[in-house]
């Protein structure tokens, strides 16, 4: 099967490509030829007309919870990857916390198999140690071999500094970064940001500072071992700060924030939605200042969702017993241009760095190219449409979002991937 | 004039108006209850839910006695002798009484919030009952009906809350509520019981007990909750007691006139000497009797809302 992507725009800022009115071919998977008012075979062509959107090199999530193996009910693999195409992911990386967690081959082959037939690249992120623990090492460079992209213990942080110096030193051995989950349990026994707000709405206090000393802690092993960590779901302002002096060192620490983290704040929750209810904890408008320059000076490198599929019976319990995490792979891309690309936060060059660039180039997965003979795997915007969130309509099998009904501005309209061509919300 | 919310959820954003109704009303209802003949028919036909997830029997007779009075069809609905412990959730409990058309419904819960959830899930009237660490709202109308009671007037009127702050729902209730009256409100209590952010509320906080004592016109003394979670925010009862236990000794050395509210159950020897707590100051027992009129008054000014 052949397409042609007519008068579409073409932006590539790893490639420094700019192109307008361009047509793009693609035969079998890969790019035939790029150029303009492309000559095609009206018989085994089909072709889609593009004119206003762009294609940019495929969005990558680095920060997905796919539920299987363990929990069904909530997402599967298949499902995922549908809400994953859905919100313009090429591919997503999925967290190790299942049931069994993915501290072995055996699971990650259990998810390579299974995702092989959907348009969506599946990147297993391995647990750091056995079942998440944090008591003995997982067998990484089994797992690297198997086909994982990084360690983590999601969930929870590393449960010791002693453990995670070691998990730093084995992991360095084969250059995968352990991503951290920053937070110290003994400061969290609460379920909200600790605040004004925490006081007001009698919920016991999730303090910032939980979060700032693991990636404190974090920070001076990844100097002092010389291995690579990434920060997930970046929260508070004085963890922003922190890496931003850490990264002025030279210490090798990256940093991803999710949507609901630059969007909202801890004031929503005074109407108990448990749909609110995520760890890290919604901050205060300081901290989303302090992400939103982070975001503009490099500091945060990457967008990403934390998709946490959960069900409707869970999500409706009284708020200390609701389970936290929100779904995020159908939102991510529509919130992010419309908070941060029309709001002047970063120009659309800036955008593809965070969800396509810099997540792979932390996970060392290859960089997709628009260039004749490589690959095709892009994702199809449009930056101006305006849309409304609708629950109902996501292809994730939990509905758990904090922006249903929300007006954005800028869409994911499809992606191209594996040969296959994912528009609108099908397979085309 | 009725009042403005058709639930009382908390003290928060209540205007000084409604309280003062509901003060007002009060006056009338405990003048019913002298009366040798306590009942009067004025929610006769109405059905009211005292839905408990939380033991907690003395405010749950209150709320009782006070429907009763009221001539409602009172029925408990309480954890242990419900369908709640074999795990039936929150809503379904909720949709299941409502098909029982029940007019009003009282809900005490540990988890904050859960009032609030309640009136997106059902049409009846909702009173908080003390929802988590949150408010308790019915207690912080009491305890102004009683300093109204002895002191006369809020303008001006200092009053200082006294114990773990930071886990009681009658304190949050209390500073909304007082300082909505005008009365200038004071917490006091060990550095871990105060809420990092109180003074954002209005409040001053002070950590020695004899300032507080001296510079109050009333103490609200909080329970001390002595379980092994609690104590983890203070070394031991023994200091607790020694340096922010209000005891006889204590009052007379920094000031006489002093009223002392606890809205029970108090620890003897705790937070309050036992020469204090039945001694001249405290008002501890009006406290309980103005309670199921505070709760007649609330129960009548929502049930004939409309
Ligand atoms: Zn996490």
């Amino acid at each position: 099967m052949k397409y042609l992507f007519k008068n579409t725009t073409i932006i590539n800022p790893e490639q420094q490509l700019s192109l307008k009115d361009f047509d793009i071919l693609i035969s079998d998977g890969l790019i035939i030829k790029i150029g303009q008012n492309l000559e095609y075979d009206n018989s085994n062509t089909k072709v889609i007309e593009l004119k206003g959107k762009i294609l940019v090199p495929g969005f990558l999530d680095m920060h997905v919870h796919l539920r299987e193996p363990g929990r069904e009910d909530e997402e599967t693999i298949e499902t995922g990857s549908r809400a994953a195409a859905n919100g313009g992911f090429t591919a997503v990386a999925c967290m190790p916390n299942t049931e069994p967690s993915i501290d072995s081959a055996e699971v990650i082959e259990l998810i390579k198999n299974k995702s092989k037939s959907f348009i969506v690249d599946v990147y297993p992120v391995a647990a750091a140690t056995i079942e998440r623990k944090g008591e003995f090492l997982s067998p990484m460079l089994e797992l690297k071999e198997a086909g994982a992209v990084a360690f983590s213990d999601d969930g929870v942080a590393i449960k010791t500094a002693s453990i995670l110096k070691r998990a730093m030193e084995y992991s360095k051995m084969i250059d995968l970064p352990i991503i951290e989950h920053c937070e110290d349990e003994s400061l969290s026994n609460g379920s909200m940001n600790e605040g004004i707000n925490s006081t007001l709405f009698g919920l016991l206090p999730l303090p910032s500072v939980s979060e700032d000393i693991i990636v404190m802690r974090d920070i001076l092993m990844a100097q002092y071992t010389g291995a690579r960590v990434h920060i997930a779901h970046i929260s508070s302002a004085n963890a922003v700060k922190l890496v931003r002096e850490a990264k002025k060192k030279g210490i090798k620490v990256t940093a991803e924030v999710t949507p609901h983290h630059f969007t909202l704040t801890d004031d929503l929750l005074k109407t108990y939605d448990t749909n609110l209810k995520m760890n890290p904890p919604l901050r205060t408008h300081q901290d989303v200042q302090e992400i939103l320059e982070g975001l503009k000076d490099g500091t945060i490198d990457c967008i990403a969702s934390d998709h946490a599929p959960h069900s409707i019976e869970e999500k409706e319990l009284e708020f200390d017993y609701a389970p936290n995490g929100v779904v995020g792979l159908e939102t991510s891309v529509g919130i992010a241009l419309s908070e941060l690309f029309h709001k002047k936060v970063l120009s659309i060059e800036e955008i593809i760095m965070k969800y396509s660039i810099n997540p792979r180039k932390i996970l060392n997965i290859p960089i997709p190219s628009f260039a004749e003979g490589s690959k095709a795997e892009f994702t199809i915007l449009d930056l101006n449409e305006v849309w409304t969130v609708d629950k109902e309509k996501f292809l994730s099998k939990s509905k758990n979002t904090p922006f249903d009904k929300r007006l954005l501005t800028g869409k994911p309209l499809g992606i191209f991937n594996k040969g296959k061509l994912f528009l609108n919300g099908e397979i085309i | 004039m009725p009042l403005s919310n058709r639930h009382l959820l908390g003290m928060q954003n209540v205007p000084k108006e409604d309280i003062q109704l509901i003060l007002d009303t009060a006056n009338t209802f405990k003048e019913i209850l002298e009366r040798p003949i306590k009942r009067v028919p004025t929610l006769q036909g109405k059905t009211i839910v005292n839905l408990f997830y939380e033991n907690s029997t003395r405010t749950r007779i209150s709320f009782e006695l006070a429907e009763k009075r009221l001539s409602a069809d009172a029925i408990n609905f309480s954890v242990s002798t419900s369908s709640v412990s074999k795990g039936e959730s929150l809503k379904d409990t909720v949709k299941n009484i409502e098909a029982m058309k029940v007019d009003m419904i009282v809900i005490r819960h540990s988890v904050a919030g859960t009032p609030y959830m309640l009136t997106k899930l059902c049409d009846a009237n909702i009173i908080n009952a003390g929802d988590g660490i949150h408010e308790h709202p019915t207690q912080a109308l009491l305890d102004l009906y009683t300093i109204r009671e002895k002191k006369g007037s809020f303008e001006n009127l200092k009053v200082c809350i006294v114990g773990d702050i930071a886990h009681s729902r009658v304190a949050l209730s209390n500073i909304f509520a007082l300082k909505t009256m005008g009365a200038k409100v004071s917490v006091c209590g060990p550095s871990t019981m105060i809420p990092k952010f109180i003074e954002e509320l209005g409040v001053e906080v002070i950590y020695n007990i004899d300032e507080a004592i001296q510079e109050n016109d009333v103490l609200n003394v909080l329970r001390i909750q002595l379980e092994r979670k609690a104590r983890e925010y203070f070394p031991s009862i023994r200091e607790y007691v020694k340096y922010f236990g209000i005891n006889s000794q204590r009052l007379e050395k920094n000031k006489k006139d002093i009223l002392i509210l606890h809205p029970g159950p108090i620890n003897r020897g705790v937070e309050l000497s036992s020469d204090v707590a039945d001694g001249p100051y405290q008002v501890i027992l009006q406290q309980v009797t103005n309670g199921v009129a505070i709760r007649m008054a609330v129960l009548y000014l929502l049930g004939t809302l409309n």
